[in-house]
């Protein structure tokens, strides 16, 4: 894909032959980067391919071995994150960071607050600046509140007016969607809409291609930190797109259904909590993937908690192999052979500071142990076992699992579970935040444990790995089952439609 | 991978790097080294160092600490601290003493003593473990608290009358020059090792101390883990107070005070992570020793106790200061 030349504009913000090293690795080879005023430039990869770089390098993080960025055509160099700000460049992050416990002003204005003659914050003038720059992005958000109590969303807005604040010209957003629902993603698009008209350069970096052909005017792919194509994205596809990350065609982008459907498994009755969830009910059949849909805040994750015995349930039963279960505790769950691979790898899932075999060995250390005594052979011979299973790259298996990257880590958290010989395996947004080669990895896995006649429930909010992987779709809004889908009857409109509340004319 | 052999791409090595190795580059072979020349350092200096007698009686300088210290080692890695440790010496002694008044003879002292220690971790374990309090708060609290009880029991006087069997423990000798006091340490010290790196409830404390979430989601019973723990602990400080009480043969109820100070200090000292999460007791064994020669050697140099106090503090700093200093020039360097 040849670079197009731009006779009728020039660039706000241009990056050119920008080298930046790291030990062993060259994070970014001879990489350029245009911006210009007015449009949204999609910076598109996968995991590794130097997306994270660039935006540490325009935010004056890191400092570019070789190349120069150049801001309005002139020479400009970003030393420190403050010059950065002076230059008119700000970042939205993936994870905002914010202050939980000062107030939406005082977030929007931290480090530049301004003054009263005496040299103290001038509150007054702060929270009415706040309004004001909150009301011009349409947040509904009162300036004195707590951040820690509003929504992600809100805490979303909030990050946008605090780049609004310092008369950013250049605003980067990094995965800003990730963590937002469907009506919330919405909004963010129009908020895009109107820092365009307000001549904003935006790069936005995202794993969505829906949204990226949604709001994107060009595009610029990276793959292995080098460029490999840049250009008007109303001339290109997906297919073109995904071509240009991995390199290759990537045919059938999830594997062919080869799991059969045994006895029910698991059924649960009218589960309900106090506020998470309400009347969920359903069965589970080995060999199945039950797909559960929902927007983030729907409950999913609150109900497999509690299947999981992390919460209990305030009515309702569980029923697994005909015998009646109530999980007190997640180790209860686990002798009775349900497993739950949890969202927050970093939090929930791996332990990052030990060995990859002690991990793997973690939940099983009943079966490995002997007489309360660890026996290290049988860790290492399951954790050999496991990772040849889910192909885990690593340099040992004493290694720290900090030191992988996501999708093996993701991968050792998945092994962990396995080893304990589920009947029952949860995957809560199996894939979310790992590279597409790993994540074809964990598809092609979940396949293959099915076909093997493990039940596996997949909370996701992605829709094509929704409608691609699962058997049968649960959708929950608002803590409650909204409606069941067939993989037959299933598209993307009906998923959609059940999960936002939009009736549909049969009135299912 | 350039091996000529046929196994499989995607086989991946049990270790990194073999037992020597990893066994060089730990923290513990720095200490050890550490031991090594302050221990010769001694010798230059004082020519009654060499003495089996005075290097026998020096050991009393670190073996009742070092008993907390191993309980304390696992109350840190899981990421919890206990600061009334030395509290709970002083109100088992008192109990001790005050049982004496009462004709109470040996046996049944130790199992006063055993029981006041675990029912102290007991109490630091619940508020702890099943209130989900800061562990630092609750200890600074159950430090004055505990104390407090043996201040209110004993006032200014001091319990004394101690049965002769009672001294054994505290000033027996087991062969020549070796004191009961000492083969209780290293049994002790043989016991955590194994309950931290043999036992699967080992491996649990370290999860826990990296990422108690992550532990709980694991199956592991983390409000019970800790409960034991906090419990271990009293009942270490137990032992910890009769070998003190029976080595001194009165209570006062400023016994043992800042002990908890210098246990925590050897604990980190050893290389276990302050933050929870790591830590060996191979290391908390040899800082125990580090600690007791320096305190010797300041002792035969004649040294005064305030600059030992220094020394230990400076200690302290240095030991967590070390590894976040070398990290950063390494990082710096690369």
């Amino acid at each position: 894909m040849p670079t197009i030349a731009n006779s009728t504009q020039s660039p706000v913000l241009s990056m050119e032959g920008i080298v930046k090293d790291f030990p062993g690795v060259r994070a970014l080879s001879n990489v350029s980067l245009e911006l210009f005023a007015g449009e949204v430039t999609a910076l598109v990869g996968e995991n590794g391919a130097g997306k994270s770089t660039v935006v540490k390098v325009l935010t004056g993080i890191y400092q570019p071995d070789q190349g120069c960025i150049n801001i309005d055509g002139q020479a400009t160099k970003l030393a420190t994150p403050n010059e950065a700000a002076r230059a008119g460049i700000t970042a939205i992050h993936q994870e905002t960071v914010l202050f939980d416990d000062l107030t939406v002003a005082e977030n929007i204005f931290i480090g530049h607050a301004p003054r009263t003659r005496l040299g103290l914050v001038d509150w007054t003038k702060m929270n009415d600046d706040a309004s004001k720059l909150l009301e011009k992005i349409g947040a509904s958000v009162n300036p004195t509140s707590l951040l820690r109590d509003l929504g992600i969303a809100n805490k979303h807005l909030v990050a946008i007016a605090r780049a609004l604040s310092i008369d950013a010209r250049i605003v980067i957003m990094d995965e800003p969607t990730a963590a937002l629902s469907h009506k919330e993603i919405e909004e963010l698009y129009v908020l895009v809409e109107q820092l365009k008209a307000d001549g904003k350069a935006i790069l936005f970096i995202s794993h969505k291609f829906d949204e990226i052909f949604r709001i994107a005017d060009r595009y610029t792919v990276f793959r292995d930190g080098e460029l490999i194509g840049n250009g008007h994205i109303k001339d290109t596809d997906s297919a073109q797109l995904v071509k240009m990350m991995v390199g290759r065609n990537v045919e059938g982008v999830f594997p062919p259904r080869t799991n059969e459907l045994g006895d029910v498994v698991l059924q649960v009755e009218h589960y309900s909590h106090p506020t998470e969830f309400d009347d969920i009910t359903f069965s589970l059949n080995r060999g199945e993937i039950l797909g559960m849909y929902g927007l983030v805040g729907a409950g999913r994750s609150e109900c497999m908690h509690a299947l999981f015995g992390i919460t209990r349930p305030s009515a309702g039963t569980m029923t697994l192999n005909g015998q009646r279960v109530v999980p007190k505790s997640p180790a209860d769950a686990i002798a009775h052979g349900i497993v739950y691979v949890p969202e927050d790898r970093g939090k929930q899932g791996a332990i990052t500071a030990l060995s990859i075999v002690e991990n793997i060995a973690l939940p099983s250390l009943q079966t490995t142990s002997h007489k309360g005594f660890v026996r290290m052979a049988r860790e290492f011979a399951l954790a050999r076992e496991y990772t040849q299973r889910l192909e885990l790259k690593a340099a040992a298996l004493d290694q720290p699992v900090g030191e992988l990257s996501g999708g093996n880590q993701q991968k050792v958290v998945i092994a962990k579970w396995l080893a304990t010989q589920p009947a029952v395996i949860i995957l809560d947004e199996p894939t979310k935040g790992i590279d597409i080669g790993s994540k074809a990895a964990v598809h092609t896995f979940m396949r293959e444990l099915a076909s093997q006649g493990l039940a596996v429930i997949m909370v996701s909010s992605e829709i094509p790995e929704v409608i691609g992987m699962s058997d049968r779709i649960i959708v929950m809004r608002e803590g409650r089952q909204v409606a069941e889908v067939s993989r037959e009857d299933v598209t993307p409109e009906v998923l959609v439609r059940a999960a936002a509340g939009i009736e549909t004319s049969s009135a299912a | 991978m350039t091996s000529p052999s046929h196994t499989d791409a995607t086989e991946i090595p049990d270790r990194l790097r073999g037992p020597l190795a990893r066994m060089l580059a730990s923290w513990e072979f720095l200490l050890l080294i550490v031991a090594i020349l302050i221990f010769f350092f001694n010798t230059q200096a004082s020519p009654y160092f060499l003495d089996a007698w005075n290097l026998s009686d020096a050991t009393f300088n670190f073996t009742e600490k070092a008993m907390i210290a191993f309980a304390m080692a696992l109350v840190i890695i899981s990421g919890e601290i206990d600061l009334s440790v030395a509290s709970i010496i002083a109100l088992v002694s008192t109990s001790m003493g005050f049982a004496v008044q009462f004709g109470v003879d040996t046996p049944l002292l130790i199992v006063i003593a055993i029981a006041v220690g675990a029912a102290c971790g007991a109490f630091n374990g619940f508020l702890v473990a099943m209130m989900g309090l800061p562990s630092i708060v609750v200890t600074i609290g159950t430090l004055s608290l505990f104390r407090g009880i043996a201040y209110i029991v004993l006032g200014d006087q001091a319990y004394s009358g101690y049965p002769a069997s009672f001294a054994f423990f505290g000033q027996g000798y087991v062969w020549w020059v070796i004191t009961f006091e000492m083969v209780l340490f290293m049994a002790i010290a043989i016991l955590f090792y194994t309950l931290l790196h043999r036992t699967s409830f080992g491996r649990s404390v370290k999860a826990i101390g990296n990422n108690p979430t992550a532990a709980l989601f694991a199956g592991i019973r983390v409000s019970r883990v800790k409960f034991i723990l906090f419990v271990l602990t009293g009942i270490m400080s137990a032992i910890a107070a009769i070998c003190l009480t029976s080595r001194l043969g009165s209570t006062r109820p400023s016994i043992a005070v800042g002990w908890e100070l210098e246990i925590v200090t050897m604990v980190v000292l050893g290389g276990v992570n302050i933050l929870g999460g790591a830590g060996t007791i191979l290391g908390v064994f040899i800082a125990a020793i580090v600690m007791g020669l320096v305190t010797f050697g300041l002792g035969l140099l004649n040294v005064p106790g305030i600059v030992m106090s220094i020394f230990t503090g400076l200690l302290l700093i240095t030991v967590i200061a070390l590894p976040i200093v070398i990290r950063r020039t390494h990082r710096r360097a690369s």
